[in-house]
């Protein structure tokens, strides 16, 4: 029996005012899989990964987060389908007002609140929290506040904070935006860490081709503790063939296939994100 | 004009459905009473202090006015009641609510703004909490409760500040008459426009502030524009509201 998809777009449709942000998309990524997103500014790549989660009004079309429909649900209903999978922001989107370790304790807690039972923090949560930091290398920051902290720290405490629930599904916008290229590849091994130790689902926007590269060629070796060229590793092939790239324009998907095949792309729009950067 | 009027319209509309949530929250799980509880710190213990300066100042300047017009009457001994009836009636809960909506219609306007401009209400969104139920509706019990409370300290200072300006200073009444005076002026419909229209003005300036807040669009401008359209739009509201208020209770009695 084929496994059920973790999201699955089927035609969607969104428009802004008299803009179309996504024109007939669809989709489809299954546990383990990993979706990197190209396209220019203003292409609908941010959109299409908030409609995942239902933050944005869909005109037509189906969205299925975890087998269950999202797109156009009332948000009260969206809420506990929403916690399942972890979102990663772009500048973080942490809340400022509260500690590193209350941020990435905040879905833990939300996730008994909304049980009924009550939001304090227990010796178990703050375990999983140290956990999660100690996962992205920054255990040290657990009482430090967001502003204390550099931007590519911000970044990692997102991504603490959104894998803390164990998510089969991460999905990322644009997470190394605006960052030094040694910060940025800090960051992607990580992400390829999340999604090969826990075997996670990841949807990943970003604008440097250099991250999907990395997602497509490496591999977190757990005994050895670091990324291992898919090449070093014969069975590691069968995690490289689960990555695909995806190029939109216009809110429009205009390529779909392996990284390969992207690079022997001959459409111009296609071949402009295809840049090796030293 | 007309794309005016249906922005305003449309504003509005918004705004009711914000309202709408926040009151069906109220009685909906999950609850966040930590956040209560800090919210009427913020407010209430927060806006103690300007409220117990402007409240007995206020009473103050009411005796003064007051006992210079009354005396040309010969009726200074009526000083207690028209401090009574001015204070407990109208100043104290339309004077607390115009510093409480500047001080936390502002406040709550810029923190809801900048969490909107900085990502942080989606983020809210994504993690699975609903910004209504976690950011409005603490802030909504709060000032609701808080706003009667600290209208009740204003209206004791207040004629604590009336009674120093006519007993001691002016010595136009004795500390007995000034008290008997002040205290027979008030009947239950007093007591309730002095504490009905403060939890309504609370209601407001909550539900304003919020409002600005989570509407907040383009970057640090517009948490400054938020931050003053609250604090005006309360403060109109806070006056029509006293207006209709008074229209329906004055013709109670």
């Amino acid at each position: 029996m084929a496994e059920q998809p973790v999201l699955e777009f089927s035609n969607v449709n969104v428009r802004f005012e008299q803009t179309w942000a996504l024109r007939d998309v669809s989709l489809k990524l299954n546990p383990g899989e990993t979706r990197i997103i190209l396209g220019e500014a203003g292409s609908g790549k941010s959109t299409l990964l908030k409609t995942a989660i239902g933050l944005v009004t869909v005109d037509n079309g189906a969205v299925q987060l975890f087998g269950e429909q999202v797109a156009n649900r009332k948000e009260t209903d969206l809420f506990k389908i929403r916690s399942r999978a972890g979102f990663v922001f772009q500048e973080g989107g942490l809340f400022d007002s509260v500690s590193v370790g209350e941020n990435v304790e905040y879905p833990l807690l939300n996730r008994q609140i909304s049980e009924g039972k009550s939001g304090d923090e227990t010796e178990e949560t703050e375990k999983r929290v140290r956990d999660s930091l100690r996962f992205v290398e920054l255990e040290h920051t657990y009482d430090k506040f967001p502003s204390e902290i550099s931007g590519g720290m911000r970044r990692r405490v997102g991504i603490a904070r959104a894998i803390v629930t164990e998510p089969p599904l991460v999905l990322y916008d644009s997470p190394t935006a605006g960052l030094d290229p040694i910060t940025a590849n800090t960051i992607m091994a990580l992400i390829a860490k999340e999604r090969d130790v826990r075997n996670s689902a990841s949807l990943i926007v970003t604008h440097r081709y250099q991250d999907g590269e990395i997602m497509d060629n490496f591999y977190y070796d757990a005994p050895q503790e670091e990324l291992i060229h898919v090449s070093e590793r014969a069975e590691a092939d069968a995690k490289r063939n689960r990555t695909r790239f995806i190029v939109m324009k216009e809110g429009q998907i205009v390529f779909f296939g392996t990284r390969h095949e992207l690079e022997a792309s001959d459409d111009p729009y296609v071949k402009r994100f295809i840049r090796h950067e030293e | 004009m007309l794309g005016f009027l249906k922005d305003l319209v449309a504003s509005f509309q918004d705004f009711l459905f914000l309202a709408g949530r926040a009151y069906a929250n109220v009685f909906r799980r999950p609850h966040y009473y930590g956040d209560v509880a800090l919210q009427m710190d913020i407010i209430g213990v927060g806006s103690l202090s300007i409220v117990l300066l402007v409240g007995a100042f206020s009473g103050a300047i009411i005796a003064l006015q007051m006992a210079r017009a009354l005396s040309t009457y010969g009726a200074s001994s009526q000083v207690g009641t028209i401090v009574s009836l001015t204070l407990v009636r109208e100043l104290g809960p339309v004077l607390t609510a115009i510093i409480v909506a500047g001080r936390n219609a502002s406040g709550i306007a810029s923190e809801l703004g900048s969490m909107k401009v900085t990502e942080q209400i989606d983020a809210m969104r994504a993690l699975g909490t609903d910004p209504v139920q976690k950011l409005v509706t603490p802030r909504l019990i709060a000032t609701a409760i808080m706003l009667p409370c600290l209208t009740v300290v204003a209206d004791a200072v207040g004629a604590v500040g009336a009674y120093l300006v006519s007993v001691p200073l002016l010595q136009i009444i004795t500390p007995s008459q000034y008290w008997n005076t002040f205290w027979r002026a008030l009947v239950l419909n007093d007591l309730a426009q002095g504490l009905g229209k403060p939890f309504v003005f609370g209601m407001i300036i909550s539900l304003v502030g919020c409002y600005y807040g989570l509407q907040t669009t383009g970057g640090t401008q517009g948490v400054g524009r938020a931050t003053t359209q609250a604090v005006v739009v309360s403060s109109i509201w806070i006056f029509v509201v006293t207006f209709f208020f008074d229209k329906i209770f004055v013709n109670l009695t």
